[in-house]
């Protein structure tokens, strides 16, 4: 179990580019843009960071965490603890200092009612941000983001963030608003030089300016998947609210008209379509799928339960479309902004009778764009739903990510018969598999061929469509959709293995977000004499890579955020001759994986089995 | 030997070019009747079946689309979804015509959420409901659109007041309203070529006896009902042309005559009252007269002029979109670049 008591700073002298940082906010109150100052400028500054917003379901009025973890070692993932708290909500105030170890530093806005008994072990920087925007003439309806941009120059000068720095990201963030940029900078630097005439400096916590991160970008998963959908040539895209998906719909909304227009005739060649259901939401993109375009929409695993019946008819029907599943808390409503990897045996088995489908689990933002494209390519070639499987923490929060790959090959429509090819054809039939790999060719509607016409149903039907209750054409056809499935497996996203740096004997197996914290795990166990292997799941059913890994470590680690171990559960049917390597280690509570639980949990079975790590 | 000469159509197919697997619904079943009277009004109004798509949803209704036009793209979806296939299909080849077909239980229960939406979005199609006010697939349970107080075998005395599709279709928006009645074949047939040349959304909901569940002499949607209380609101004929108007059929004064936007004609010759069907207030009052007194008012019972279809509200291009090159739809490698720039 992690105990805030056992963390302790060592040495003396500064701890350079290491931190944990908390503002403590309420929401609806403009920190948003605050954090993102402060986060950009870190990564401007060429600092490993990531920042995650802890926010309610809730618009206007309640607590709000923005957490940034900087770490020049790389270690970006969630710390259990924070390092410093920027206090500016009353309410939450005193929790937020427990999560401090001794000699954390806690900046607050001095209006806030201290605790009667203040915890001599941490560092006290007050903030007089009411006093400081009495000084100036920002209109009363900006005052409660102007004090936020106090707060910035603040802790930007304690922590020795150049001015300058944050004077170019603000510049920056607002490029198209330069008086906005200007007030907005005016106060940082009221902030700035407050702190600089009046803070003395009692903390280790510094920053210092390292090489820019070139190749690297600063976005969240939903822009990405958005843009990689577009990029991928989406066509049709119909949807319905809702979090924490809702703002990959909008960022294609945002680029659609500029990035979508056709170079031929200028128009535009994405419909986007607000509907209203998720049955409806997937029923529409089932349609314009069946009728030969791009299609695809995007939920969370509330609206996955309510399109479930059409996704089965889509899997039977043979019908190309993607969803994706930006996962939240469940079951039920659960926890709407908060993250899980719990939809995971929902999407694999998902409908009734027999079903499987292929699943994406993007794993990185860039990967999130490329996903985003590739599983346009998939859904056409295998004429089946493709699910791409994200979490509310890839999807909204703001990662630091390689940038984006252009497409490295041309879009796959997949077997398209038009009256052309279908004239080539002596024999075809919408279900034949005449290629032998169980993919059949497809007409679809608008095609002129007096042949090219079938009936689409989800009821039992033999190679042309026809309906049929022959138990032949049902284990012909069904029989088939499962060969084609297995078809895929070799073209799907293979496994990330990371070896570790000395022969090991155990494996850790992941999936999705989880990556820098399991990456972070591998390291860190590594220090302490546990050389373990990291095999980073992307796509299921698995491939024979899976298989060799499992097959070549003496137990596997499977770690991951849900409950039952959803992912070890999968993979123990996959790979079944070796599931009893397989070791489910997994917790729910929705928030991110911390190194500091995983590492816990896999030494304390270690030390059990008498391991390396002993 | 005499041989028979086949009768063509104005793109040179006969009528056999647009038939349909044989029926597997009850023998007499409205169905039957409505299946044909499609196949006739597409046939007649010349366009070849690959211009049209069949789209459906769960129940006998639904299952009809595969007894006519089988050269028609088909798709028998989901109980009470038919309306979204329709919100995504429209867009993939604009110059297809969709014909949806959907039940009393399919639309007025299950689907009744996705119908009005798909009028709210004007979805160009031709909305039939097959409305035999019971459900049959499942052996005669009471639907949405069941009388109160009828009796069925299983199931006693439906407590509950029905819907009217027509009112529903109406306060949602729709531009083309009708009740037909699968009994009176030549009006339908007519409503039917009326409502494919509209522009946006037609609903027709023809009230279609069910033989085996619901076909009491005294159940508003049996063929006796029917037969005897059916009330045309006009003599409703449907022209290719304005030349095709028999005028000798029309003296002045006793007929309307509205011009479609495919450059069709339909023609209203005055019957026992003279209903305006483009008035909406009127169309209000004609429904709920006929809830409350049972008349049986058949016919077009609202029209207005199109309005903007789902497709109008994008700037699409002409061509149809399943039809575009790949390239068209890749955004190229200097976007890329700059979206990379800005998240800097």
């Amino acid at each position: 179990m992690f105990d805030l008591n056992k963390i302790t700073y060592e040495g003396e002298g500064p701890i350079v580019n290491e931190f944990c940082l908390a503002t403590c906010t309420v929401n609806g109150s403009g920190s948003a843009t605050a954090n993102q100052i402060l986060y950009r400028t870190l990564f401007h500054m060429g600092i490993p960071t990531s920042g995650k917003n802890i926010f309610p379901s809730n618009i206007k009025g309640l607590p709000t965490w923005f957490v940034i973890r900087a770490s020049q070692k790389g270690y970006t993932g969630r710390l259990p603890y924070d390092d410093i708290v920027v206090a500016m909500n009353q309410v939450t105030f005193e929790k937020d200092m427990t999560y401090l170890p001794s000699g954390g530093v806690v900046f607050y806005a001095d209006h806030l009612k201290l605790p009667d008994e203040l915890n001599p072990e941490l560092i006290y920087y007050p903030m007089p941000i009411k006093d400081l925007i009495k000084q100036t003439d920002v209109p009363r309806k900006l005052v409660s983001f102007m004090e936020n941009m106090l707060y910035v120059g603040i802790i930007g000068q304690v922590l020795r963030i150049p001015l300058e720095d944050l004077h170019n990201t603000i510049y920056d963030h607002f490029s198209s608003k330069p008086k906005i940029a200007e007030s907005n900078f005016n106060m940082v630097k009221l902030g700035y030089e407050y702190a600089q005439e009046n803070l003395e400096k009692k903390d280790r916590f510094e920053t210092k300016k390292l090489a820019p991160m070139e190749g690297y970008i600063l976005t969240d998963g939903n822009n990405a998947g958005g843009l990689g959908a577009l990029f991928g040539g989406a066509q049709y895209c119909s949807w319905y609210p809702i979090t924490p998906a809702t703002s990959l719909v909008e960022a294609m909304i945002g680029q659609v008209d500029r990035i979508r227009r056709d170079p031929v005739t200028g128009k535009t060649t994405c419909v986007i379509l607000q509907v209203e259901d998720e049955l409806a939401a997937v029923g529409a993109a089932v349609g314009a799928g069946w009728g030969g375009l791009r299609a695809m929409t995007a939920t969370s695993g509330p609206g996955i339960s309510l399109m479930t019946e059409n996704i089965g008819l889509a899997y039977f029907a043979e019908i190309p479309l993607v969803i994706w599943d930006v996962q939240r808390v469940g079951p039920s409503t659960g926890l709407p902004t908060r993250t899980a990897q719990g939809d995971l045996s929902m999407l694999y088995f998902l409908g009734h009778g027999d079903t499987s489908h292929i699943i994406l689990i993007p794993g990185t933002v860039t990967e999130c764009f490329e996903f985003g494209w590739k599983s346009l390519d998939l859904a056409d070639r295998y004429q089946t739903p493709i699910f791409v499987l994200s979490d509310l923490d890839l999807g909204m929060n703001q990662w630091i990510t390689k940038k984006f790959e252009y497409p490295n090959k041309p879009i796959d429509r997949g077997r398209i018969l038009w009256e052309k090819e279908l004239e080539e054809l002596e024999v075809w039939g919408r279900y034949m598999d005449l290629d032998g790999d169980g993919i059949p060719r497809r007409t679809v509607m608008g095609n002129q061929s007096p042949r090219a016409a079938y009936f689409t149903r989800g009821t039992g039907h033999n190679v042309y469509g026809n309906y049929s209750e022959d138990p032949k054409n049902w284990s012909e056809v069904l029989g088939r959709i499962g060969k084609k499935l297995r078809s895929a497996i070799p073209n799907l996203p293979g496994p990330i293995i990371r070896k570790a740096k000395e022969e090991a004997d155990i494996g850790i197996i992941g999936m999705g977000s989880t990556d820098d914290a399991l990456r972070e795990t591998q390291e860190k166990l590594a220090e302490i004499g546990i050389h373990a292997d990291y095999m980073r799941i992307r796509s299921l059913p698995s491939n024979t890579t899976v298989r060799e890994f499992i097959a070549s470590h003496s137990r596997c680690y499977v770690m991951e955020l849900n409950r039952d171990g959803q992912l070890c559960e999968i993979l123990s049917l996959e790979v079944s001759e070796y599931s009893e390597k397989l070791i489910s280690i997994s917790e729910i509570g929705g928030m991110p994986m911390t190194a500091v639980w995983a590492i816990d949990e896999i030494v304390k079975r270690e030390r059990k089995v008498g391991g390396s790590g002993n | 030997m005499e041989t028979k000469t086949v009768e063509l159509n104005l793109c040179g197919l006969a009528l056999s070019d647009y038939k349909g697997k044989p029926s597997t619904l009850c023998p007499g079943c409205g169905h039957n009747s409505i299946a044909a009277q499609v196949q006739n009004a597409v046939w007649e109004l010349g366009l070849p079946p690959e211009k049209y798509v069949k789209l459906s949803g769960i129940g006998c209704s639904s299952k009809s689309p595969n007894y006519f036009l089988d050269r028609s793209f088909g798709f028998n979806g989901l109980h009470g979804r038919m309306p979204t296939l329709a919100s995504g299909a429209c867009f993939a080849d604009a110059s297809i015509h969709i014909l949806g077909f959907s039940g009393d239980g399919d639309t007025a229960s299950i689907g009744m959420g996705h119908f009005k939406h798909v009028i709210r979005r004007n979805v160009p199609m031709t909305y039939i409901i097959e409305n035999n006010g019971c459900y049959g697939l499942t052996k005669g349970q009471f639907s949405a659109t069941s009388d109160q107080g009828l009796v069925l075998k299983h199931h006693g005395v439906n407590m509950l007041p029905p819907l009217d599709m027509c009112m529903e279709a109406l306060i949602s928006g729709a531009t083309f309203v009708a009740r037909a009645y699968s009994g009176d074949t030549k009006q339908l047939k007519e409503l039917i070529k009326a409502a494919i040349s509209q522009r946006g959304i037609a609903i027709i909901d023809v009230i279609s006896p069910c033989v085996t569940f619901n076909n009491q002499d005294d159940a508003l949607q049996s063929y006796t009902w029917g037969r005897e209380n059916e009330a045309p609101l006009h003599d409703f004929k449907h022209y290719s042309s304005r030349e095709a108007i028999d005028r000798d059929d029309f003296a002045p004064g006793t007929y309307r005559e509205i011009k479609m936007d495919n450059g069709t004609y339909i023609v209203m010759k005055k019957l026992d009252k003279d209903y305006d069907p483009t008035d909406r207030n009127a169309a209000l009052d004609l429904l709920t007269e006929s809830y409350k007194n049972k008349y049986f008012a058949t016919g077009l019972i609202y029209f207005s002029e199109a309005q903007e279809t789902i497709q109008d509200l994008y700037n699409l291009p002409d061509e149809p979109m399943n039809r575009m090159e790949s390239e068209r739809l890749r955004p190229t490698k200097a976007m890329l670049d700059e979206i990379n720039r800005s998240l800097r």
